[in-house]
C-alpha cells in the first residue's frame, strides 16, 4: 500500500487498481512521473530560497553603510517632548487650525537645532490636544525646551525718526552690493543706519489683538486682513495710529517683519485693515499668524525623556550579543534534539533572521529596546513552527508511514495548530499595537511581522528543504536516525 | 495519562501560587513607575567622583523636592527619583549634582511624566488587557466552533474559550504577584509600560500554547472511536502535545533568560517577566487548561 502515496488518499487509488486492472498500471506511472519531478523540483527550490536567503542577509549587511537601521530615541539617544497644548480659549471650529499653525512654528524652531530628521505632530482626541517632538541626536533638553517653549511674539512696531536715513541708506548698500560682491569693514563703519531695524517698539503685541480675521474685498477680490483690538489694545493702537498718520506701522513676528501698511488715519474702534499685494494664500497664512500670536495657544510641557547616546549604545550592543548567544544556543539545541530536520530548521531560522533584518530597512521599522525583544521573542516562536512539525513528523514516522509521507503529513497536520496560534499572536501584536505609546508599538510590530514571517519560513522553507533532502522510499537505518531523535 | 488522574495536584499548585500573588499584590501594593504615576527620574553620571549619598541628600533636601528617592547605580553613577520636574527644577537638581558645576557629569537619561499621561496609559493598559482577552475568548469560540459537534460527551466550544481565559488569568496573576513581591525588596522592580507589554505577550504566547492542546483535542475527537471517553481523548492529546510543548517553551525560554543576563538594563526586567510568563503559561496550557476542560465536562454531565 505504500509504494507510491503522494496523495492523502491513494488508498482510493489502490482500491482502483484492483477493480480496473488496465487503469492500475497508467495511475501507478503517471503518480510516478509526478512524483520524480516533485523531487526535482523540490531540490531547485530548496537551492534558489537558500540563495535567495543569502542574498538578503547579504544585502542587509552590505547596506550598512549607505542605509543603516533606523534606530529609536532609546537606542541612538535623543529628547522626546510631549506638550499639552491649552485650547480652551480657541474656538472649537479654529482648534485644527491653530493646531497646525502651532506645529508648524515649532517644527520651524526644531529645524534651527540641525536635526537630521525632527519629528513634530499633532495629537488630538476627543479629550487633549498634543504636540509630540522628537529630536534624534539632542540630549542638551534644556536648549531643545528652551527653543520650542517660547511663545511666538506678534509686534506692532513704528518707524523711527531717522527711518528715511535707514532706509536711504540700506538702499545705498543694496546698490554697492548689486556692483561688489562683498562689504569691507570700512563701508560697514561708513554706514551704521544701513544695519539698524527702521522700526521701534510701541508697546503693542500679540497678546492684545483680539482676532484676525480674512476678507475678500466684494469688487475687486483682493485679499484684506482684518485686526481687531481689545479695550487696552484700541487705546494702543489708536494713540499709536493718531501719532503716524501717513507713516508705516510694521508688524513683526518673532522678530521678523511680515508685513507694513500705511496708517491714513487715527482708528479708535481697534479695528484695522491691512490690504494690497497679497496673494490670498499668503493672506490666509499672515491671519494664522497672527491669530496665533494673538491668541497664543499656550503650551504645557508635560513629559520629557531623554537618553543619552552611549546608554542606548549599551542596551543596543547588549541585545545583539544577547540575540546571537541565543540563536547559538537554540541551534545547538535544536540540532541535537531533532537531528537532521534540527539542521534543516537551523537554515530556516537563519533565513528568517535575514529577512527579519532586511524589512526592519525596509519597511522601514524604527528600532527600540522593546522592538528588539519583540523580534527576540520571535525567534522563540519561530523555532515553535518547526517544533511542531517535526514532532508530528516523528509521531507519523511511528506509524509507520516513509519518511517522505511522514514529512507531507507532519506539515498538513500541524498546519491547523501553527495558523490557530499564530492567529491568536497577530490578534495581541494588533490590539498592541492600537494600545501604542512608540514603545509599545515598535514591540507589537516587530513581534506581529516576526509571527507571520517565521510562519512563512516554517511552512515554505522547513518543508522544501526537508522534502528535497528526504530521501526516497523507507531510507537506510542512518536516514532513520537522522529523522529521528 | 498521569496529568489527568492527578489534575487536583496541578489545580492546588496554581490556587496556591495565585492566593499566594494576590496577597503580594495587596500586601506590598504595586509598585507603579512613573510611566503610571507621573513622575521623574534622572540618571547621570559621574566622570569621576567618589559618591558620597549622604551629602548629595542634604544638598537635594534644600529644592524642595517632596519625596524622592536616590540610589546608586555602577560605580559612578546615580538615580534619582523624584515628582514630575520644570525644566527649572531639573536644572537646580543639575546643579546640586555638579556642585555647581564643578564636578563633570553626565546626564544619560531623564525622564519626566505629567500625572495625565500616566493616568491616561493605566486606563489604556487596562483596556488593551481586557481587549485582548475579550478577542481572543472570540478567537477560539469561532475556531473551535464545530467542536461540540464531536464526541458523544463533548464541551462546546465557548467553554474552551472560557477555560483559555481562566489560564490566561493564571498566566497574569502569577508574574504581577512575582514582580510586586520583588518590587518590595528592590525599587527598580516597577510595573512600568514594557511590564504591561510583557504582560500581553504572555497572553499571546500562552494561548498558543493552549490552542495547540487544544487543536489536537479537536482533532482527536474527530478520529476517536466511539468508546474512548472524553477523558481518554483529552488525556491521549496532552501526552501527543507534551514534548512539542515543553520544547518550545524551552527555546523561548533560552533566549530570554540570554537576554535576562546579557542584555540592556531597559530589557533585563521585560525579559525576566516573559520568561516567569513563559514558565507559568507552559504550566497553565499543560496542566491547567486542559484538565479543567474535563472538569467542566464532569460538571456539566451531573
Amino acid at each position: 500500500m505504500s509504494i507510491i502515496n503522494p496523495f492523502r488518499n491513494s488508498i482510493f487509488l489502490w482500491d482502483l487498481s484492483i477493480k480496473y486492472d488496465k487503469y492500475d498500471i497508467v495511475v501507478i506511472t503517471k503518480t510516478l512521473a509526478v512524483k520524480i519531478s516533485n523531487g526535482m523540483k523540490t531540490k531547485i527550490t530548496a537551492i534558489i530560497l537558500i540563495l535567495f536567503g543569502v542574498l538578503i542577509g547579504y544585502y542587509t549587511y552590505s547596506s550598512q553603510p549607505t542605509k543603516p537601521f533606523k534606530l529609536g530615541l532609546d537606542l541612538a539617544g535623543g529628547t522626546h517632548l510631549v506638550y499639552q497644548a491649552d485650547v480652551s480659549k480657541v474656538e472649537t471650529s479654529e482648534i485644527k487650525d491653530s493646531m497646525s499653525a502651532l506645529r508648524d512654528v515649532i517644527e520651524r524652531r526644531t529645524n534651527l537645532f540641525g536635526v537630521s530628521e525632527p519629528l513634530v505632530q499633532v495629537e488630538t482626541t476627543n479629550e487633549h490636544n498634543r504636540l509630540i517632538i522628537e529630536l534624534p541626536g539632542i540630549t542638551d533638553i534644556n536648549q531643545a525646551v528652551e527653543m520650542i517653549g517660547q511663545t511666538p511674539l506678534l509686534e506692532f512696531k513704528k518707524e523711527k525718526s531717522n527711518i528715511a536715513d535707514i532706509i536711504k541708506e540700506g538702499q545705498e548698500v543694496k546698490e554697492y552690493l548689486e556692483n561688489e560682491n562683498q562689504l569691507t569693514p570700512e563701508y560697514i563703519t561708513s554706514h551704521p543706519l544701513a544695519f539698524e531695524d527702521p522700526y521701534e517698539d510701541t508697546g503693542l503685541t500679540g497678546s492684545l489683538l483680539e482676532k484676525s480675521s480674512l476678507q475678500f474685498d466684494p469688487n475687486t477680490g483682493e485679499p484684506t486682513v482684518l485686526l481687531s483690538f481689545n479695550k487696552e489694545g484700541r487705546e494702543l493702537f489708536s494713540k499709536i495710529t493718531k501719532e503716524n498718520v501717513g507713516k508705516t506701522i510694521a508688524i513683526y513676528l518673532d522678530g521678523s517683519p511680515i508685513t507694513a501698511p500705511v496708517v491714513r488715519e487715527e482708528i479708535k474702534d481697534g479695528s484695522a485693515e491691512i490690504s494690497g499685494g497679497f496673494t490670498p494664500e499668503e493672506a490666509k497664512q499672515l491671519v494664522r499668524d497672527l491669530n496665533y500670536g494673538a491668541l497664543p495657544v499656550p503650551i504645557e510641557l508635560i513629559s520629557t525623556q531623554t537618553v543619552g547616546a552611549s546608554l542606548g549604545e549599551d542596551v543596543l550592543n547588549k541585545g545583539i550579543v544577547a540575540g546571537i548567544y541565543g540563536l547559538i544556543i537554540v541551534a545547538l539545541f535544536l540540532l541535537l534534539w531533532y537531528r537532521l530536520p534540527g539542521l534543516v530548521s537551523i537554515v530556516a531560522l537563519g533565513f528568517y533572521v535575514a529577512v527579519m533584518l532586511a524589512l526592519f530597512k525596509v519597511i522601514p521599522v524604527t528600532l527600540t529596546s522593546a522592538g528588539i525583544a519583540g523580534f527576540i521573542l520571535s525567534i522563540g516562536m519561530a523555532v515553535d513552527a518547526n517544533v511542531l512539525v517535526f514532532e508530528r513528523v516523528k509521531e507519523e514516522l511511528k506509524k509507520g508511514l516513509n519518511i517522505e509521507d511522514a514529512i507531507r503529513e507532519g506539515f498538513a497536520r500541524a498546519w491547523l495548530s501553527i495558523r490557530d496560534g499564530n492567529i491568536s499572536s497577530i490578534i495581541t501584536a494588533i490590539i498592541l499595537f492600537w494600545f501604542g505609546t512608540s514603545l509599545v508599538k515598535g514591540f507589537a510590530l516587530t513581534f506581529g511581522i516576526g509571527v507571520i514571517i517565521s510562519m512563512f519560513s516554517a511552512l515554505t522553507i522547513t518543508r522544501t528543504l526537508l522534502l528535497s533532502i528526504a530521501p526516497r522510499g523507507e531510507g537506510g537505518k542512518l536516514t532513520k536516525f537522522l529523522f529521528n531523535n | 495519562m498521569w496529568i489527568i488522574k492527578n489534575r487536583k495536584i496541578f489545580y492546588s499548585i496554581s490556587i496556591i501560587l495565585i492566593v499566594l500573588s494576590i496577597f503580594a499584590i495587596f500586601f506590598y501594593g504595586i509598585n507603579f513607575s512613573i510611566d503610571f504615576t507621573g513622575g521623574a527620574i534622572t540618571e547621570i553620571e559621574y566622570t569621576d567622583k567618589t559618591i558620597d549619598l549622604d551629602t548629595l541628600k542634604t544638598n537635594l533636601d534644600t529644592l524642595d523636592l517632596g519625596n524622592y528617592t536616590i540610589q546608586q547605580a555602577g560605580e559612578k553613577g546615580i538615580i534619582l527619583r523624584t515628582k514630575d520636574l520644570t525644566e527649572q527644577k531639573r536644572l537646580s537638581i543639575i546643579n546640586v549634582l555638579s556642585d555647581n558645576n564643578q564636578t563633570q557629569l553626565v546626564e544619560k537619561r531623564f525622564s519626566s511624566i505629567g500625572p495625565v499621561i500616566g493616568e491616561e496609559l493605566k486606563s489604556k493598559a487596562k483596556w488593551a488587557i481586557l481587549l485582548v482577552i475579550i478577542a481572543i475568548i472570540l478567537f477560539i469560540a469561532f475556531a473551535f466552533r464545530k467542536v461540540s459537534e464531536l464526541g458523544k460527551e463533548s464541551v462546546s466550544s465557548w467553554r474552551y474559550g472560557i477555560v483559555a481565559i481562566l489560564a490566561l488569568v493564571h498566566d497574569i496573576i502569577i508574574p504581577t504577584g512575582v514582580f510586586v513581591f520583588l518590587g518590595s525588596i528592590f525599587i527598580d522592580y516597577q510595573i512600568d509600560i514594557l511590564f504591561i507589554t510583557a504582560l500581553l505577550a504572555i497572553l499571546g504566547y500562552s494561548v498558543n500554547d493552549t490552542i495547540v492542546v487544544f487543536d489536537r483535542v479537536r482533532e482527536n475527537l474527530k478520529d476517536a472511536s466511539k468508546n474512548e471517553s472524553f477523558e481518554e481523548t483529552v488525556g491521549k492529546s496532552l501526552s501527543q502535545t507534551f514534548v512539542r510543548s515543553i520544547n518550545t517553551s524551552l527555546t523561548t525560554l533560552i533566549v530570554l533568560v540570554l537576554l535576562f543576563l546579557f542584555g540592556g538594563d531597559t530589557t533585563k526586567h521585560f525579559a525576566l517577566v516573559l520568561s516567569i510568563g513563559v514558565i507559568v503559561g507552559t504550566y497553565s496550557s499543560i496542566f491547567l487548561a486542559s484538565p479543567l476542560l474535563i472538569t467542566i465536562q464532569k460538571w456539566q454531565n451531573k
